[in-house]
């Protein structure tokens, strides 16, 4: 695992808001990160918790009416907040890919698996037929047997898994520094997640890319993570390597949640629930989001809303009672 | 695709032959004796029996029913009553009248209501939109006949500026077009507007974002192409639509064509124009409602998968 | 049923559609007290007269008021509503239930006589049946009606097969109830809603046919006030008494947006997810 001076990506207290006509909704809230080179960062929480809708900032991919309302995105000296429409476009799947959970819903039912991975290839200005020939080697890369007759087949005609390694294929295509995984098994079946994640961690040490991989499965995180942020009602509540997150856990939530784990560090005895249910982005409590169910939770947890704060090198939580 | 198309025709022409079975049985409730219709009445009995066998109308109805069907196949509709000539040469010289008018009634009605509904999909929620498909809705509640009637009475009584009725030129085309396109934009209107804001919506428009696609190319590519797959099959399902609405249409301008021919025969109880006029729509029909299955199982590989499990 | 109703009241345009609807069947329910002339009185000598001096629409070539004529009118278009609205989904809800419910060789017939039914252009059967059993404003409703059936069908089809899946449902099969309390219980209360949208729907565009082939002679006949039957009349003085040419449609479009209303009230009401 190399680490050079300068990270990969920066994000720097991003915040996402969605207005409607109702008002506000803020789904992500001045969450900050980074991701070095040749890293898996994941990025944890349950469904809801604003984890996907960051890594969608990233590329500017957030669905109206949403918008980054505040906030730097760093990316190799670059800050992507600010560049125009026509810049980032340049940047998408150049220098950032992003695979995303559904497969059949992400792809285009009425083009061929062959050439939406050329479509991308063509963006690098080859001629149809060197595109038509990388596709072909990107399909070899992503393991598809029978490459030929599966390249002129249609999404819908083809297993879970295969079509996810064709949207891998089609986002690895033209060599992206970092690639964003927003939760690329969870539709697959059990075997076929297993062989997904080699995939991306082969393909990740051959292209030397990063990989931020967005995810609710902590058995994921164990098996490929480098470093974690885990996430609760839109901010990052605690972000550590890998070890000292299962470990020792420092925030409330995320020690609850290796409770919770069937394979956690419990050997006997019952599962735990975190009592309580997660908030909806319009009802967020005010103060700390977590301390209605918080087990620590005093009166200031209530008042005042908890800073990042760094606990030990490389480890920091949002709590107030972090020093415990 | 081609297994497809072949397997659309094979249901269509079944389905011509079962419709033609029960317009052939309607055509028989029809009241009066065909032979006293076409033979001078005033012949004895025998002499009539005799026509009778000659023309095979004392055979069992299934028999009757072949050699009719048979003729049919072989372009001959009959001879009509009034008028003593052939039903088909009637049907061919009124034909291009009926099908020009619907032809470019529905041309003209997706090339308004397309764009339309486009920018109302463009500008969703905004006065444009509301006021686009508030106003087209209204016009589809409007009866076509009656809009007809009112454009008669505006244009050509009072203003004098178009033919009352009639063909005499291509300009006589523009009320009859008027009366047909203007009450079918509201409805394409709408099915282009609501297909183009759900695909826009759809996971694969992100991904192509994603892989870096300009904004032009994916709302081309990706959001158009798969927008308009219904609204494309909506057009050739609409056909048969159109065709039936200019029967009365036709009958309001006195436009020279199938809708004109069938009316006013059915007033003279002229049966052969009558069932003539019936099968030719009836074939018009099957004809677009299969171009329509196969045009959307070409357009749409999901649709032509389908269809050939189905038939496994 | 009253809470529906109370939601239902606050759908604008539920509300409205219901309103005008109101008013047309006001005008069927009382037409004799509203309507200032009997709809046939004839008074030649006040024939072609326009609107005002005693006659709100104006007369028409036999001296008949074409007010009485349109209020009056009003019976037939409840009539042919509830005439459309009653074969519609009798045809609809049974066939789609057993296509639904039964599958396999039903549901394959069922689609091909779909197919047959598309196939007979919408007027055409409407013209067929009135040539061989003349002309009357029966036989043109039911012919219209008839031919809807699909649209309907096919919706409660589909619901059919999602329901007849559901645990509920395959319980109360293990427990023995037959197939037609099932359909009864659990699978039509829920199509109802569906059913009702799409019925009403249908009427606007079936009172237009409706009417239109009247317009033609081939429905109601003189001297009934259908307003396609004034309508065709009044093509014959259209230059001279243009009146009985505009009022009848009036009426109609009237008619018409009240059920359009209703139907995408209904509809936004029981799913707002439909909405186009």
């Amino acid at each position: 695992m190399s680490r050079s001076a300068e990270p990969l990506l920066s994000v720097k207290s991003l915040f996402v808001d969605y207005v409607t006509s109702h008002g506000r909704v803020r789904a992500v809230r001045d969450v900050s990160f980074e991701v070095n080179r040749g890293e898996v960062f994941a990025l944890v929480g349950e469904s809801g918790c604003g984890k996907s809708t960051t890594a969608l900032a990233l590329m500017r991919l957030v669905p109206q009416p949403g918008h980054v309302s505040a906030g730097h995105i760093m990316f190799q000296g670059t800050n992507l907040t600010e560049l125009s429409e026509r810049q980032i476009t340049l940047v998408r799947g150049k220098q950032i890919g992003m695979i995303f959970q559904n497969p059949l819903i992400a792809l285009n039912p009425v083009y061929s698996s062959g050439w939406q991975v050329e479509e991308a290839v063509l963006l690098d200005n080859v001629s149809r037929q060197e595109a038509w020939r990388r596709a072909f080697d990107i399909m070899g890369s992503v393991k598809i047997p029978d490459r030929e007759e599966r390249m002129q087949s249609y999404p819908h005609e083809l297993s879970g898994g295969m079509r996810q390694r064709v949207m891998i294929g089609m986002m690895i295509s033209r060599a992206p520094e970092l690639l964003i995984a927003d939760e690329p098994t969870t539709s697959l079946d059990v075997t076929i997640q297993a062989q997904i994640l080699d995939l991306l961690m082969d393909l990740k040490a051959r292209n030397n890319m990063s990989l931020l991989i967005i995810t609710h499965d902590f058995g994921i995180v164990a098996d490929i993570a480098d470093r974690v942020g885990v996430m609760y009602a839109g901010s990052l509540v605690e972000q550590a390597d890998v070890f000292s997150i299962f470990e020792s856990p420092r925030h409330p939530y995320t020690r609850l949640l290796m409770r919770a784990l069937p394979t956690g560090t419990k050997t006997e005895g019952r599962l735990e629930t975190i009592k309580g249910s997660v908030p909806s982005l319009t009802e967020v409590p005010a103060g700390c989001s977590f301390n209605p169910r918080c087990p620590l939770a005093q009166d200031i947890c209530i008042q005042e809303r908890p800073p990042e704060r760094e606990v030990a090198p490389g480890h920091s939580v949002r709590c107030h009672f972090s020093a415990e | 695709m081609f297994r497809y198309a072949l397997k659309r025709i094979g249901v269509g022409v079944l389905v011509i032959i079962t419709a033609s079975i029960i317009l052939f049985a309607i055509m028989k409730m029809m009241p009066g004796d065909p032979v006293r219709m076409i033979a001078d009445p005033r012949l004895p009995e025998e002499a009539l029996d005799r026509l009778r066998e000659r023309w095979g109308l004392n055979k069992p109805a299934h028999i009757q029913y072949l050699s009719w069907a048979g003729n049919l196949l072989h372009g001959d509709f009959g001879t009509s009553i009034v008028a003593g000539q052939s039903v088909s040469g009637l049907l061919v010289s009124r034909l291009p009248y009926t099908l020009g008018l619907a032809g470019l009634s529905m041309l003209l009605r997706y090339l308004i209501a397309v764009p339309l509904g486009l920018i109302a999909a463009v500008r969703a929620g905004s006065a444009v939109d509301r006021g686009l498909v508030l106003g087209t809705t209204f016009l589809t509640l409007v009866p076509g006949f009656w809009l007809g009637i009112i454009l008669m009475i505006v244009l050509a009584i009072n203003l004098k500026l178009l033919p009352i009725s009639g063909y005499q030129g291509p300009i006589s085309l523009v009320l009859p077009l008027l009366t047909m396109v203007l009450p079918g934009i509201g409805g394409t209107l709408r099915v282009t507007r609501s297909e183009v804001l759900e695909t826009v919506g759809e996971a694969y428009v992100t991904t192509a974002y994603a892989k870096g696609l300009g904004s032009k190319v994916v709302q081309v590519r990706h959001v158009l192409r798969n927008a308009l797959i219904p609204v494309t099959v909506s057009f050739f399902l609409s056909l048969p639509w159109i065709i039936s609405g200019s029967v009365i249409i036709e009958n309001v301008f006195a436009w020279p064509g199938m809708g004109r021919l069938v009316w006013s025969a059915i007033q003279r109880q002229d049966y052969p124009v009558v069932q003539g006029v019936f099968i030719i729509i009836t074939v018009l029909t099957v004809i677009s409602n299969v171009i329509a299955d196969v045009v959307s199982g070409f357009l749409d590989p999901r649709i032509r998968i389908e269809i050939e499990e189905a038939g496994r | 049923m009253t809470s529906f109703l109370k939601t239902a009241m606050q759908n604008k345009m539920f509300l409205v559609g219901s309103l005008i609807f109101l008013t047309v069947v006001i005008a069927a329910v009382f037409a004799a007290k509203i309507a200032p002339f009997p709809y046939d009185q004839i008074n030649v000598l006040n024939a072609l007269k326009p609107p005002g001096e005693g006659y709100l629409l104006g007369t028409d070539q036999y001296g008949r008021d074409i007010f009485s004529r349109l209020v009056f009118g009003s019976q037939i278009a409840i009539r042919i509503g509830v005439m459309v609205v009653a074969i519609e989904v009798t045809l609809g809800v049974a066939l789609g239930l057993m296509a639904g419910y039964y599958g396999g060789r039903v549901d394959t017939f069922l689609s091909f006589m779909t197919d047959v039914t598309w196939a007979l252009p919408p007027i055409v059967l409407s013209l067929a049946i009135v040539t061989a059993l003349g002309p009357s404003l029966n036989n043109v409703v039911i012919s219209t009606a008839i031919i809807s059936w699909p649209g309907i069908a096919r919706m409660v089809r589909a619901k059919t097969q999602s329901i007849k899946n559901m645990s509920y449902v395959e319980a109360a099969r293990a427990l023995g109830e037959s197939d037609l309390s099932i359909m009864y219980r659990y699978i039509l209360p829920n199509t109802l809603g569906i059913v009702i949208v799409l019925t009403t729907l249908s009427l606007p565009g079936a009172i237009l046919s409706t009417t239109g082939l009247s317009f033609l002679g081939l429905g109601s006949q003189s001297p009934d006030p259908d307003w396609g039957v004034i309508l065709s009349e009044g093509m014959n003085y259209i230059g001279v008494a243009p009146w009985m040419s505009i009022f009848p449609g009036i009426a109609l479009v009237w008619t018409a947006m009240g059920f359009n209303l209703m139907g995408e009230g209904l509809r936004d009401i029981l799913d707002p997810r439909l909405r186009t």
